[in-house]
């Protein structure tokens, strides 16, 4: 988390304790607390604070985002294939379409046209991929939608794009939009859904009828309170850490594309600086994290399974890479906190773990 | 580590022994499960044990692997009236192959389980000797080693009854320590389909045609019928006696022909058995020999020798029931303490004479 994130949550595990939906003084210091964040973070997006809604985490937000409004509004539900797992079950769920992606993974926008109808109701296409960094042309996918789908509420999962995109951008091309507070510095439990005016779901959390009955359940207010401070400072530094970890990014890839048999999966103008995502021929990725994790070197290949296994990606999958290369899939993340150095022990170790993984296969192949 | 007690103590036995251990579960199948090593719950299991140990534990994905190693073998072999014991196959190619081959590249010395087995070495040679609780031996399942193998391979609790290794997790404070043995393919449920087939059936009926068969005796009389010849084992006496108080056995399966022939104890009888794609523990072995047909069976006295085509003929000393085939017949020195070799009855002596 940002210290600053940290610091601003900590007076709500101690001194400001009470639940903001009561009508004491101690309830309304914590209301006008929320408020708050919720004003800092409506202009991190460019959005009226009454369009958010304040959830658990970004899958709920998603959930809500499709399950809510495919509730509200039955017809069909359309996703792209490289989304999250949070939006493409929600989808598979309502029965729904799956389109097809392009080279780097991000919807096929013939394909998607070629879905899109007066009964479909809901679209969900994510701003940027969080396995390979891929950015989507959002303003693309909106006119298109727009057009040929006029009924759909347009949802964009804008998890990965907090750091990288001003959400100010996206935010006028789609009708609902997921952002989950931990990728940006904040805490995890703290989830965003916007939720443009005079568009409606179902609330699929029920109780209490907080957040205007949009999402019932005693809010987080430490959390939000973190969460906001976290987006204002993500926001005010955006462009700065843009250009540093581009730098840095650039850096690494030159690193690891020198390692015989490393793929670029997207390409730099296509990805976001953040997310380093390379294929190695024929290296097994379970075994090559599992060297980097002894050099310190902490890194992932796909999303795990509930027994915490790798599972083979469904983004690579999609976007019909052999198996030859999804098997050594590797991800790199960079982030605010992430240095020259880092790059430099990081290049190292994943050529010392490459080249020692081929050793062995070379003297156990003669 | 399967988030069973053996190889729970296994861990701990190998720390107190001074070892660097990582605890390593293998994700074998994607599909429902109860029993064995592939629930989620049993992988809690074991990343709690190792959590406790104070050791790193990880999770390697090898659903491919078992899925042409295990699955569609035991599916196909089914079709074709072949019982095959999965859990050696298992062996064969996750645990002992996939798995040290792993290790290798990681830079491990060896690969540890909690089978009740014994490794040692006389000689200058790797032996796999019985475990020794006998009641809980389980040699014959990994007896597909070579030296290579045997030479990266331990089995701390083998020197264990399973008792004592209750009593070690207990003391420790495992919260397997009374956690029941795994009995059933990890892969199959104990619980009925919506159609009330047990497990087996349902796993197997939806992934092949099930076929029914008449059942007739050796004249060929027709007695009854079973509901699916594929599911069907030779020597298997439930299901398919028929009436009359005459133990019957099952003599021969025809699949294609969708018939199950019955007979007496007699007609299943045989001097010999032979045994293909053996493996030995290290150097090839003719003359007297124990050797065991299945995971619990009793250990018959024969004398092996090679035939023409490379086989291994083992000859009973007395003659004994035929070996489903599929089954693996593995062999023991003639005193009966540790592996020499074994491998599979592809085909069934009687059927090759008909």
């Amino acid at each position: 988390m940002r210290p600053e994130a940290v610091e601003a949550m900590l007076p709500f595990m101690t001194e400001v304790f009470a639940n903001p939906s009561g009508s004491h003084r101690f309830a309304r210091q914590a209301r006008k607390s929320i408020d708050e964040a919720r004003d800092v973070i409506a202009d991190a997006i460019g959005c009226k604070p009454g369009e958010i809604v304040f959830t658990g985490c970004g899958t709920e937000s998603d959930n809500t985002a499709i399950t809510g409004v495919i509730r509200r509004t039955p017809g069909v539900a359309v996703c792209s294939a490289t989304e999250h797992h949070a939006v493409l079950h929600c989808v598979e769920h309502a029965n729904g379409v799956v389109v097809n992606v392009n080279h780097i993974g991000t919807v096929d926008l013939e394909a998607l046209q070629a879905v899109l109808s007066p009964e479909v109701t809901s679209v969900s296409v994510m701003a940027v991929n969080n396995e390979t960094g891929a950015i989507t042309d959002m303003a693309a996918v909106s006119k298109m939608v727009r057009r040929y789908a006029p009924q759909a509420i347009l949802h964009t999962d804008a998890v990965q794009a907090a750091c990288w995109i001003d959400l100010r951008t996206i935010w006028p091309l789609v009708d609902t939009m997921a952002l989950s507070a931990h990728k940006f510095g904040g805490p995890k439990g703290v989830g965003i859904l916007v939720v443009r005016e005079g568009k409606y779901f179902e609330p699929i959390v029920l109780g209490g009828g907080q957040e205007r009955d949009r999402r019932s359940g005693t809010h987080n207010v430490g959390g939000i309170v973190a969460a906001a401070e976290a987006l204002r400072m993500t926001d005010v530094e955006r462009n700065s850490e843009v250009a540093r970890i581009s730098a840095l990014r650039d850096k690494l890839f030159a690193g690891l594309l020198a390692i015989e048999g490393a793929h670029r999966t997207i390409p730099a103008e296509n990805s976001v600086p953040g997310v380093v995502h390379v294929c190695l021929q024929g290296i097994e990725s379970e075994s090559l994290l599992y060297l980097l994790d002894e050099a310190d070197v902490c890194a992932s290949a796909a999303s795990a399974c509930a027994s915490g296994a790798m599972e083979p990606s469904h983004v690579l999958a999609a976007m019909g890479l052999t198996s030859d290369l999804t098997m050594g899939a590797l991800r790199l993340s960079l982030g605010h906190t992430t240095t020259e150095a880092d790059i430099d022990r990081a290049i190292e170790a994943i050529t010392e773990a490459v080249n020692r993984i081929r050793a062995v296969q070379n003297r156990r192949s003669l | 580590m399967s988030g069973g007690v053996d190889s729970s103590v296994a861990a701990a036995l190998l720390l107190e022994q001074g070892h660097e251990v990582v605890g390593v579960t293998m994700r074998l199948w994607g599909g429902d499960s109860d029993t064995g090593c592939c629930s989620v719950s049993d992988v809690d299991d074991a990343r709690r044990v190792a959590q406790q140990l104070g050791i790193d534990h990880l999770v390697f994905n090898f659903t491919e692997d078992f899925h042409r190693n295990v699955v569609e073998p035991y599916i196909n072999d089914h079709a074709i009236g072949i019982t095959p014991n999965p859990c050696i196959e298992c062996n064969r190619h996750l645990k002992f192959d996939r798995l040290h081959e792993r290790g290798i590249v990681l830079g491990f010395d060896a690969v540890a389980t909690g089978h009740h087995a014994r490794v040692v070495q006389e000689d200058g040679v790797w032996k796999l000797v019985r475990g020794h609780d006998m009641a809980k031996d389980q040699s014959y399942v990994v007896h597909m080693m070579d030296q290579h193998q045997l030479s990266r391979t331990l089995f701390p609790v083998g020197e264990m009854t399973k008792t004592v290794v209750r009593e070690h997790a207990t003391r420790l404070g495992m919260r397997t320590a009374n956690k029941p043995d795994s009995q059933d393919v990890c892969f199959i449920t104990s619980a009925k389909d919506a159609d009330g087939r047990s497990g087996r059936v349902s796993f197997i009926g939806r992934r092949i045609p099930l076929n029914p068969a008449v059942v007739v005796d050796e004249s060929g009389n027709e007695l009854g019928s079973v509901e699916s010849v594929e599911l069907v084992t030779l020597g298997q006496r439930r299901g398919v006696a028929g009436g009359g108080g005459t133990k019957r056995f099952v003599v021969d399966i025809d699949v294609p022909g969708r018939k199950v022939v019955v007979g007496p104890e007699s007609m299943l009888m045989v001097d010999h058995e032979i045994v293909e794609n053996v493996i030995w523990s290290n150097e090839p072995h003719v003359g007297p020999a124990r050797v065991q047909c299945s995971a619990h069976g009793e250990p018959r006295s024969a004398v092996l020798s090679v035939d023409d085509a490379g086989r291994v003929v083992a000859t009973w000393t007395e003659p004994q029931r035929r070996i489903s085939p599929g089954q693996s017949a593995v062999f023991y020195d003639a005193d009966d303490r540790y592996v020499l070799g074994g491998g599979l009855v592809t085909r069934s002596v009687q059927m090759s004479t008909q």
